[in-house]
Parts: C-alpha cells; sequence; structure tokens
C-alpha cells in the first residue's frame, strides 16, 4: 500500500485515514519495513535488556491559548498520555521549539512556564530541549514537540491482538471538549460557549486502573486527533474484531452536543486531549469501573462498548431502538456543514 | 436538547415502528422516496432502516445541492479565485468536491485563499474587515439556502460594499422532482418531502404531485420520529388509496411558506432559463441567478468566467444512483475506483450523498445477522 | 440544504435591527432575523436555525401536539384490540382515531 499522493495535504496530518495512510505507506515501509506492525502511541524499547517506552509527539494548534490550556500543557500532557496508554510511566521528556522570527518574547515564556507547570503536576522532568527560530511566516507563531521516555508499568500489556470477544470498552470522561473548543477558539464561525480544552495527564487515572485491574486490561489509547471513532476504528482494524459502541452510553458534555449539532459535526470524530479509552476484559471490567469512578478525575467514566465477532474490523454504533449505523476512521479534519 | 430530543425517544420510536409494521401490508412493496439529501443522511445517522419492515424501500433522491453540482462550476469558480485573486469561500460542504484540478482544499495547498465559512452573512463580515481583498462568496443549495444568499446580498448593496460577490449556484427543488418522475425506469409510490425546503416555499408547490402523479408526499421533518410518522402517514394515504400533500413538521413549516424569504428571492434573484445538474441533465428553469439590480455583486458578470462544461467518466453512474434508478453499491466503480478518500463522482464527496452515506454507514453492516439485539 | 437546529432566542442585539442572539444548549451566535420580520420573534421564542439565519419560529403547541398524537399508537392499538375482542370488525375506522 505505497504512499502514492503527489503532495501533503492538510488531510495528512489530521490524524484519520489520510494520516494512517501516509504513516503505513511511507513511513513505515522506509523506516522499519515491517509495514504489518501495528502502530501503538509509543515504541517499546530494550536498553541492555531494560524495557523502555518512548514516543514522540509534535504540537500545533492554533489558538495558542485556548480556554482551558495552551500549547505547552498538551506538549507535556500529549507525550506523558501517549506513554500512558501504552503502560509506561513517563519519566524525562525533551522538548524542541520551533519558533518563529517576532515571536513575543512573553508569549514564549508564557508556554514554557506552563511546560513547566504541567510537568510538575505530571510528575516528569524536562531535561533537555533544542531551539529554532524560523522566518516570519514560516512557523504559525510556534511549534512545539516533545519525546518522552518511561519505564512500563509492571504486570500491563497492551496488545491489540490480546483483545478478546466479551471485553469491554471503558472511556475516561466526556468527549469532543477540546476539539470543539480550538474550533470556537479560532473564532471563524463566531460562536460562543462556556468551553474548556480537557488536557490532563491521564497517568494518574491509568495507574488507578492498573493498580486493581491490570491483568484485565488490554489495549488503552489516547484519542486525540480524529477522536474515538478513529482510535476504535484502529483497533478494530489491529485485532480483526467488531466494536459495538452504545450511543446513549457516550458521555458528551451539552454544549458540545449543541456545536456538533449546529455545525453538522460527530462528537466521536472530534480531539480530545485529556481523555483515553480503554479495552478490558470483562471479569475485571467492574474493578477497572470502581477504580476509575473513585480516583480523582475519573468520575464521569463510562463503559461505551464491547468487543464482538461483528462486524469484523470495524465499529458499528447502536441505539436503544436498535438503529445503527457503521462509524470510520476521519478522512481529514472535521469539517462543519450545512447540508 | 429542545425539540430535538423528544423525537429521538427510544420507546415511541418502538411504538412507531410497530404501526409501520401493523400498516404496511405484507404483500406489497412500497418504494418512498426522500427527496432530500439531509434525510438521506438523517436515514443512515439514526439507523432508521433497521427499524422499518424488509418490504419498506427508501429510495434516494436527487435534493443534494452538492451532489447535482457539475463539476464544471466548481472548477469555474476556483479558477476565478487563482487568476483574480480573491479570496474563495464556501461552506464546509464544498471543501472536498472535486474539480478537474483538484478540491478547494487542495487549492488551498497550493496557496489560493480558500475559508470556511458557516454563513453567507460571515462571508461579507470578512470582506468589510478586509477591504483590500475581495471576497467571492460561492452559494449553493436550494430554496432553503437561497434567502440567506438574498438577504446578504441585500444587505451588501445596503452598506455599499465593494469587495464582495457571490458565485450563484442555487437551485430549485421542484423541477428536481418532476425530472425524477418523469424518468421512465422510475417507479415511485409516495415521497418524503423536504422539510425545510418547505419552511420557505411552503406545501402548495407540492400539490401537483399528488394531485396530478397521483403520489401521497408529507412534508417531513428530520429527526426520527418526525421521519417514522410521515412513512406513518404515508401508509394510511396509500393503504386509503389516496394521494394528498400532508404536512407532518407543523411546529416549523407554515402550509403558505415564509413570504418574507420569498419575497427577498424574488428581489435579488430570477430564474436561469436553463442550468445543468450533474446526473440529471440540463433543466429548465431550476435554477437561479443575480438580478441585474446587483450585478456588481454577482461574480459572474464581475469576473470572466470560463464556462467550461466537464463530463463525469462514462464509467460513473451518478445519474442513475442519483435519480434512484441504481443503488450505490450498483455502481461499477462503488467501493473500488470511488471511495469517500479518492471520490470520483459528487455523491461519493458530499456527506449526505447517497453514496458516501452508504459507504460510510451501512456497507460493512452486511456482514451482521441480527443487530436487533443490541444493549 | 438541510441542516436547521432550534435555538432559543436570548436576546436581541441593541442597535442592530435584524440580530439576535440565539443559544442552543449554552452555544450561543448572532442569528439574522431579517427573513422573520413578518413577525418579529422577542427573547424566549423558539426558532429553527439554517446558516446563520433563523428561517422560521417554533410552535410550541404543534410540537406538543405531535407527541400527544405519537403517544396514542400505541394506546390506539390496545382500543382496537379490545374492540375486536367484542368480535366487531371495524378496522375501517382506525385511521379516525388519529
Amino acid at each position: 500500500m505505497r504512499f502514492r499522493d503527489p503532495q501533503i495535504e492538510m488531510a495528512h496530518g489530521a490524524g484519520g485515514k489520510a494520516s494512517r495512510k501516509l504513516i503505513e505507506g511511507l513511513f513505515v515501509p522506509i523506516l522499519s519495513g515491517a509495514a504489518t506492525q501495528s502502530l501503538s502511541d509509543a515504541a517499546q524499547v530494550e536498553i541492555n535488556g531494560i524495557p523502555l517506552a518512548i514516543t514522540t509527539d509534535s504540537f500545533v494548534v492554533k489558538p495558542l491559548t485556548f480556554p482551558g490550556g495552551s500549547i505547552g500543557e498538551l506538549a507535556v500532557n500529549g507525550t506523558m498520555n501517549d506513554l500512558a496508554v501504552s503502560g509506561a510511566v513517563g519519566k524525562a521528556l525533551v522538548a524542541t521549539f520551533v519558533l518563529e522570527e517576532g515571536l513575543p518574547t512573553t508569549v514564549l515564556e508564557a508556554e514554557v512556564r506552563a511546560m513547566a507547570n504541567a510537568a510538575r503536576q505530571a510528575g516528569v522532568s524536562i531535561v533537555g530541549g533544542d531551539t529554532k527560530v524560523v522566518e516570519h511566516g514560516k512557523a504559525d507563531k510556534m511549534y512545539v514537540s516533545t519525546t518522552g521516555v518511561g519505564q512500563l508499568m509492571p504486570g500491563v500489556r497492551v496488545d491489540p491482538a490480546s483483545v478478546r470477544t466479551g471485553d469491554k470498552v471503558i472511556l475516561s470522561g466526556p468527549i469532543g471538549d477540546h476539539g470543539i473548543t480550538i474550533l470556537l477558539a479560532r473564532g471563524d464561525l463566531d460562536f460562543e460557549a462556556d468551553l474548556r480544552s480537557d488536557t490532563r495527564c491521564v497517568l494518574p487515572l491509568i495507574q488507578a486502573l492498573a493498580r486493581e485491574a491490570a491483568p484485565g486490561i488490554r489495549w488503552m489509547r489516547d484519542p486525540t486527533r480524529g477522536g474515538v471513532a478513529t482510535s476504535l476504528n484502529e483497533l478494530a482494524r489491529d485485532c480483526g474484531l467488531g466494536i459495538t459502541i452504545f450511543e446513549e452510553n457516550i458521555p458528551v458534555r451539552d454544549e458540545v452536543r449543541g456545536a456538533c449539532e449546529l455545525l453538522g459535526l460527530d462528537p466521536l470524530h472530534i480531539a480530545n486531549e485529556g481523555q483515553f479509552l480503554a479495552v478490558v476484559a470483562a471479569e475485571y471490567v467492574e474493578l477497572a469501573m470502581n477504580a476509575l469512578t473513585l480516583a480523582d478525575g475519573g468520575q464521569e467514566a463510562r463503559i461505551i462498548g464491547e468487543v464482538r465477532e461483528q462486524p469484523a474490523s470495524a465499529v458499528l454504533v447502536t441505539t436503544r431502538y436498535g438503529g445503527s449505523r457503521i462509524i470510520d476512521m476521519l478522512v481529514g479534519d472535521p469539517l462543519p456543514r450545512i447540508c | 436538547m429542545r425539540f430535538v430530543d423528544e423525537f429521538r425517544d427510544p420507546e415511541i420510536i418502538n411504538r412507531t415502528a410497530e404501526e409501520i409494521r401493523r400498516l404496511a401490508d405484507p404483500k406489497r412493496h412500497y418504494r418512498l422516496m426522500e427527496v432530500c439529501g439531509g434525510h438521506t443522511h438523517a436515514i443512515y445517522r439514526f439507523g432508521l432502516k433497521d427499524v422499518l419492515p424488509s418490504n419498506i424501500e427508501l429510495i434516494h433522491g436527487p435534493g443534494c445541492p452538492v451532489c447535482v453540482l457539475p463539476m464544471g462550476r466548481i472548477d469555474d469558480g476556483l479558477s476565478i479565485a487563482k487568476e483574480q485573486g480573491v479570496t474563495f469561500a464556501a461552506f464546509g460542504d464544498m471543501m472536498r468536491v472535486p474539480g478537474t484540478q483538484g478540491s478547494p482544499l487542495e487549492h488551498k495547498a497550493r496557496g489560493i485563499d480558500i475559508r470556511i465559512v458557516y454563513s453567507p452573512s460571515d462571508a461579507l463580515k470578512l470582506a468589510r474587515a478586509n477591504p483590500n481583498k475581495h471576497i467571492m462568496f460561492f452559494a449553493i443549495g436550494f430554496e432553503t439556502t437561497a434567502p440567506s444568499t438574498a438577504l446578504t446580498l441585500m444587505r451588501a448593496k445596503a452598506e455599499g460594499i465593494k469587495n464582495f460577490s457571490v458565485f450563484c449556484n442555487h437551485v430549485t427543488i421542484i423541477p428536481a422532482i418532476r425530472a425524477i418522475l418523469d424518468s421512465p425506469d422510475m417507479r415511485l409510490d409516495a415521497f418524503i418531502g423536504p422539510g425545510h425546503v418547505s419552511t420557505v416555499i411552503g406545501c402548495r408547490p407540492y400539490e401537483w404531485i399528488a394531485v396530478n402523479e397521483g403520489k401521497p408526499i408529507v412534508v417531513s421533518g428530520f429527526e426520527p420520529l418526525d421521519m417514522l410518522q410521515s412513512i406513518v402517514m404515508i401508509l394510511r394515504q396509500l393503504n386509503a388509496r389516496e394521494a394528498r400533500v400532508e404536512n407532518q413538521y407543523k411546529r416549523v413549516v407554515p402550509w403558505e411558506g415564509n413570504r418574507a424569504a420569498l419575497r427577498a428571492m424574488a428581489e435579488v434573484f430570477q430564474l436561469r432559463p436553463y442550468f445543468e445538474w450533474r446526473g440529471l441533465g440540463f433543466i429548465s428553469q431550476s435554477a437561479l441567478r443575480i438580478r441585474d439590480g446587483y450585478t456588481p455583486w454577482d461574480a459572474e458578470q464581475r469576473f470572466h468566467v470560463p464556462g467550461v462544461r466537464v463530463t463525469d467518466p462514462r464509467a460513473a453512474q451518478c445519474g442513475e444512483v442519483l435519480k434512484g434508478v441504481l443503488k450505490p453499491a450498483q455502481c461499477k466503480l462503488f467501493g473500488r475506483e470511488c471511495t469517500p478518500e479518492h471520490p470520483i463522482g459528487a455523491l461519493m464527496v458530499s456527506t449526505e450523498g447517497s453514496c458516501a452515506a452508504y459507504h460510510s454507514y451501512e456497507h460493512r453492516k452486511n456482514l451482521l445477522t441480527n443487530i436487533h439485539t443490541v444493549a | 440544504m438541510c441542516l436547521a437546529i432550534p435555538g432559543k432566542i436570548v436576546e436581541l442585539v441593541p442597535g442592530s435591527p435584524n440580530l439576535g442572539t440565539v443559544e442552543v444548549v449554552g452555544v450561543r451566535r448572532k442569528v439574522d432575523l431579517g427573513l422573520l420580520q413578518d413577525d418579529m420573534p422577542v427573547p424566549g421564542d423558539w426558532v429553527l436555525i439554517h446558516v446563520g439565519f433563523a428561517m422560521s419560529k417554533i410552535s410550541e403547541e404543534d410540537a406538543l401536539e405531535q407527541m400527544r398524537t405519537l403517544m396514542m399508537l400505541g394506546e390506539a392499538d390496545q382500543a382496537m384490540d379490545e374492540v375486536r375482542g367484542y368480535g366487531l370488525e371495524d378496522h375501517g375506522n382506525y385511521e379516525k382515531l388519529n
């Protein structure tokens, strides 16, 4: 499945099908050659027998600051979360800054402070980094990229191949807050709502989950760009089974729902920066849910679905009255529609 | 959400579905066409086919303004943006529709100023805020949307805003329905009528469908209970051998329509003698152009428009799917050369286009044997 | 052409004769009320919003009436079963009950 598009489009960075095609069709074959490897949020490497997890992520967001956070927090939480859903406790981060000439120092300083705060809260150290300055107009003020290294949590193994029919799908909290906040903060659509990004480090929640239900955890992911639908489609594709989600169980804030209805968007496709999905074996689900809902910030966790044989490699959303629809990965960025 | 959640109540949906099963004659096969793309989208989004008996077939109609827009019109709009350096502003729905040189989003990647707007008034706002740029609003839509474009043009004229124009692709619904009924391959029992278009044109314009063609038409809302209730009303008419226009969407649709909206349309627009509809060919008196009093705001008068006609690839069967003669999966290109990621025809690009909706929401469901045992 | 959502007018924008602020479960936007100028809505009214314009006022009465009709569907069935139980062949009048 070679990547054949003649040029790079915005869609290739949106986290959905186009992104996947770029990664699977260009990056993976060239860099690792093993195109059939399932892609997870962090890679596991062994250095002299010591197992570590390593991951990297870049943050390109406009506007830089928005209700609930800023690029700095996203950069720390995002990488910590990628490690956490891979079963690792992030221990050290390095950060790269690509800064646009003319960026006010106050803006940079505010972001660095935000990162320091977020790192402190997450219990991780930012141990190094790099800075480059590019010409005015070449960087949208600033781009941040973070690379994180972490230690694997004992007893936690995350592998789509371990997913079985009957396993349950757990979601840590309401979806769509981040993506809709950003959309509204850009101002082009002229909507206002009392919404904030949900950016946070989910490591404590995953640690709570692991303490009570580690042997039951099959798979985890943080549904960032492309939303819950994209993450679950990736799982369905990787494990070959069907994921059924019960629509009425999906937690969505009223304002997110209202914005999505007005703009013709589906909350399942909207980015989140402070949530995670976990597939847990049925016999551990009660323990898992107890652990989560009692933990700080986990009260809104819900069981949103389960793994079934069919529809194979696809995700089905069902309603209480027996209606259902397949939900696919996003093709590009979610676009508002009027039809 | 008020006026939305009540009409999604699962208990009542179940009961209405039971009523449909009770009314549907098992010896009969019903073919109902929902005209509007928004209804097509609702059918898939709410999984309504799952609650209908198998002898009620829903056929998707041509009421998708993106789907019926000929590629040449997109090329024309984008070429104005490219040659004249103007900003191309359009609804999100247009952004991925392919022209022969690529979609608006692909043009954006090449440096053309393309903006997504939620409202034509937002495009005018852009013009006010950027006096050194010309903003061209690429207008699409049926009579639901045309009045908003009309009002926006009236405001632009009243304020004397010179750096704003509209490339008008508004079309009207009645000629599309007529084209369906005139099609020799079409066998339909009744219509689920377009609810939001009717808030503007009212219910009278459909009377000929009942009187001359003998088909019931029920103007329907878009929530699951609206559509199911409309089907109940249609079945009752069919069982009683009646053919009438009924208004299921009373809470929003006035029988006489919206006079102020119709006045605004009449002030700004007039009917084009004919217009090409993708898949349906040339239809007379089916589309709107901007009147002479508004010429300075008419992008087609202000800028040179190549006016190239682009024919669809012969293998693409968009026309037959649009008319409901073929199901999406019956088109030879469906799911192979033509997918939502690489659409060949517009029915695959628009999220309410039959092919895209079927591909995204239903295609892989065929593996399921029993969907009804859900949690 | 079809995406239109019900919203409540929370205030008329002072200084702009045709603009109102509409709210949909906490999401607010200024909406052009020009198409309803023959019967201008006031704060508290519910309108149908499409592309930033109010298309129509929503009638709460009609909405309630619709719900009543729908709720009666099942009950009318029960009533019919009773009637059938008496051995009276009276299917034809069912449609008229609703």
